[in-house]
């Protein structure tokens, strides 16, 4: 709505799409939301599995960035073994072996604490890639993804850095990584609403009440879409009501849907009657924020 | 006491979440005899919703520190918060700027690293053990079963997974059983690299969607960094057969066995409803083909240990 963007007045939101569960359609919400709304930024927090870009195909904007961390570089010129460092590190990314230090550069999560406590000042540090950070253009859409490298363990530092990219202006969409964990809570940090979807399951509720748990803890406003409605049973429905949780929109099960997002395609293009679903589901979420 | 034997551990994983993993997990679970189970999905476990595990022993898991100021002692310098590297140090000023301000750190940001402890000008900050959740040995139905709870917003996942991973290794050795089946997480970071690295075999569960195609590829390729044979079974093949068969060439490309593939069918959500795996929740067409794959990884693991490459 062009209109209301006169004199900034309106809100700019973070929105993070979140699910404890994988596969309960993420993504699809996070994409389908976009295009309904349009002039948004979508940032692809799932940073190991990465899939927002085989939904919104657009074109690249700018080279793709590496994204590193810092890890110990030792000077062995200067190092006397002494193993001060190995003492300190909490990760064993370092280990002495025969007076010489030996760095496991998969382990270190980049805090600076070895080269701060080296007696000798031996230890200087360098970046270690552990990613790329990638920009598109889909129509008035921009797409930012992480993709971790394969192999490496640790997604937090570079879902921060694709939140670094979160605009000033204009409301932001994250799709976050399943589970609860660090990469999950660092998606949601600093979100101002969380989409929780889920599917009408024993699975779908128990993975639920954690994603819940991790809201609650960070001090977030959430709202929950069932997925698949109609597939499962009613308890989802039930929990939502007695926790006092707002169900903002259900997505039938309807198998049309798996084989639209199987082929790649958005379900608001291929099934434009699925469109009035995440226009309201946009606007229940802007609403939601005020209350 | 079969002393010496080896223990197989398998692997159920997928790349991107809700494949089916638990799903075939469960019935993997119904199917073997002689075998311990682990859910190594540590922040998001299920399979104990279908298995209904008495448990029989519970620990305290403990994976790393955390800090914390103490107010008494600490004089508001600032110099933790310009150390850390995890934005986990705050401060809480007075809108005014005033003398009161105060630093805090946020124990979901805090990464443990200890810098600000040992670092603290007036030793302020309290550095000790974390408790980051429980892990469980149970008995269930099919076999012993070793499962966790990651605490609300908590990390070290990964050390949880190598926990959990032991556990079920040294119960399989006192028992005599000679395999353990891990239910592992999606993704390809840190709990999903714990829940691998020297397993004897790794089962890839993906589904016929361009997601899938393209995770099932990020996880065979951690599944060839570390080493470890992989085995790959499309699950709902049915919903788009096309990529099922492209799935499958990819896969034999790489030199993946082929598990088989199981139809999209309403009967394995039913199950899930009724806490039973597909296999046990009456006949139907799918779980004659969690069957087969079943048969299938067996033969591969008795054939040589690994999968015969193509």
């Amino acid at each position: 709505m062009a209109a209301g963007r006169d004199k900034g007045k309106e809100e700019t939101m973070i929105i993070a799409i979140a699910s404890g569960k994988g596969g309960t359609g993420k993504t699809t919400v996070a994409a389908n939301l976009a295009r309904v709304r349009g002039a948004v930024t979508l940032l692809d927090c799932d940073v190991e599995e990465p899939n927002v870009h085989l939904f919104l195909k657009g074109t690249p904007d700018g080279e793709p960035q590496e994204v590193s961390i810092l890890v110990p570089e030792v000077d062995e010129a200067r190092c006397d073994g002494c193993g001060e460092c190995v003492r300190f590190c909490e990760y064993k990314a370092l280990a002495v072996l025969d007076k010489r230090v030996l760095v496991f550069k998969d382990m270190c999560h980049g805090c600076g604490g070895c080269a701060r406590v080296c007696p000798q000042n031996a230890i200087s540090e360098k970046p270690n890639r552990i990613g790329i950070l990638t920009s598109a253009r889909v129509g008035d859409i921009t797409l930012v993804q992480g993709r971790l490298d394969v192999g490496v363990a640790m997604a937090p530092p570079l879902i921060r850095a694709v939140k670094a990219l979160i605009p000033a202006q204009g409301d932001a969409i994250l799709d976050a990584p399943p589970g609860t964990s660090c990469p999950m809570v660092a998606t949601l940090r600093e979100a101002d609403f969380v989409v929780l979807v889920t599917e009408p399951t024993p699975f779908g509720l128990h993975d639920l009440r954690l994603a819940v748990a991790v809201v609650r803890e960070l001090d977030i406003p959430c709202g929950v879409v069932i997925n698949r409605a109609g597939s499962g049973d009613d308890s989802v429905t039930a929990y939502c009501r007695d926790e006092k949780i707002p169900l903002l929109a259900e997505i039938p099960d309807d198998r049309r849907v798996a084989e639209a997002y199987s082929r790649g395609e958005l379900m608001v293009d291929a099934l434009p009657e699925y469109r009035a679903v995440f226009e309201a589901l946009y606007s229940e979420v802007k609403g939601e924020e005020k209350v | 006491m079969k002393k010496g034997k080896a223990i197989t551990e398998w692997v159920v994983i997928s790349g991107k979440g809700g494949t089916g993993k638990t799903s075939v997990v469960a019935s993997f679970a119904a199917l073997a005899r002689r075998a311990v189970l682990a859910d190594c999905d540590v922040d998001a476990a299920d399979l104990h919703l279908v298995l209904d595990p008495k448990v029989i022993r519970r620990e305290k898991f403990s994976g790393g520190k955390r800090a914390r100021i103490d107010p008494a002692r600490c004089t508001a310098c600032g110099r933790c918060q310009e150390l850390c590297r995890f934005e986990a140090v705050h401060l809480d000023a007075p809108a005014d700027g005033g003398a009161e301000r105060r630093f805090r750190i946020d124990p979901i940001a805090c990464e443990g690293c200890g810098v600000c402890a040992w670092f603290c000008p007036e030793r302020a900050i309290h550095f000790g053990p974390a408790v980051n959740g429980e892990w469980f040995v149970s008995e269930t139905r099919h076999g012993p079963m070793v499962h966790a709870r990651l605490g609300i917003a908590e990390e070290n996942s990964g050390k949880l997974v190598s926990t959990v991973r032991a556990a079920a290794v040294e119960l399989a050795r006192q028992r005599g059983l000679d395999l353990v089946i891990i239910d592992g997480s999606p993704g390809v970071g840190c709990p999903v690299i714990a829940s691998i690295t020297g397993a004897s075999l790794v089962l890839i569960v993906t589904e016929p969607t361009l997601s899938g195609r393209c995770d099932m590829q990020r996880v065979a390729d951690l599944a060839r960094h570390f080493g470890i044979p992989a085995m790959v079974c499309v699950n709902k093949w049915d919903l788009n057969p096309r990529v099922a068969d492209e799935i499958e060439s990819l896969a034999r490309q790489r030199g993946l066995g082929l598990a088989g593939r199981v139809r999209y069918d309403g009967a394995v959500t039913e199950a899930q409803i009724h806490r039973q795996s597909v296999v046990e929740h009456g006949a139907s067409a799918c779980a004659d083909e969690v069957r087969d794959v079943w048969a299938r990884v067996r033969a591969a693991i008795e054939a040589a240990g690994v999968p015969e490459p193509s």
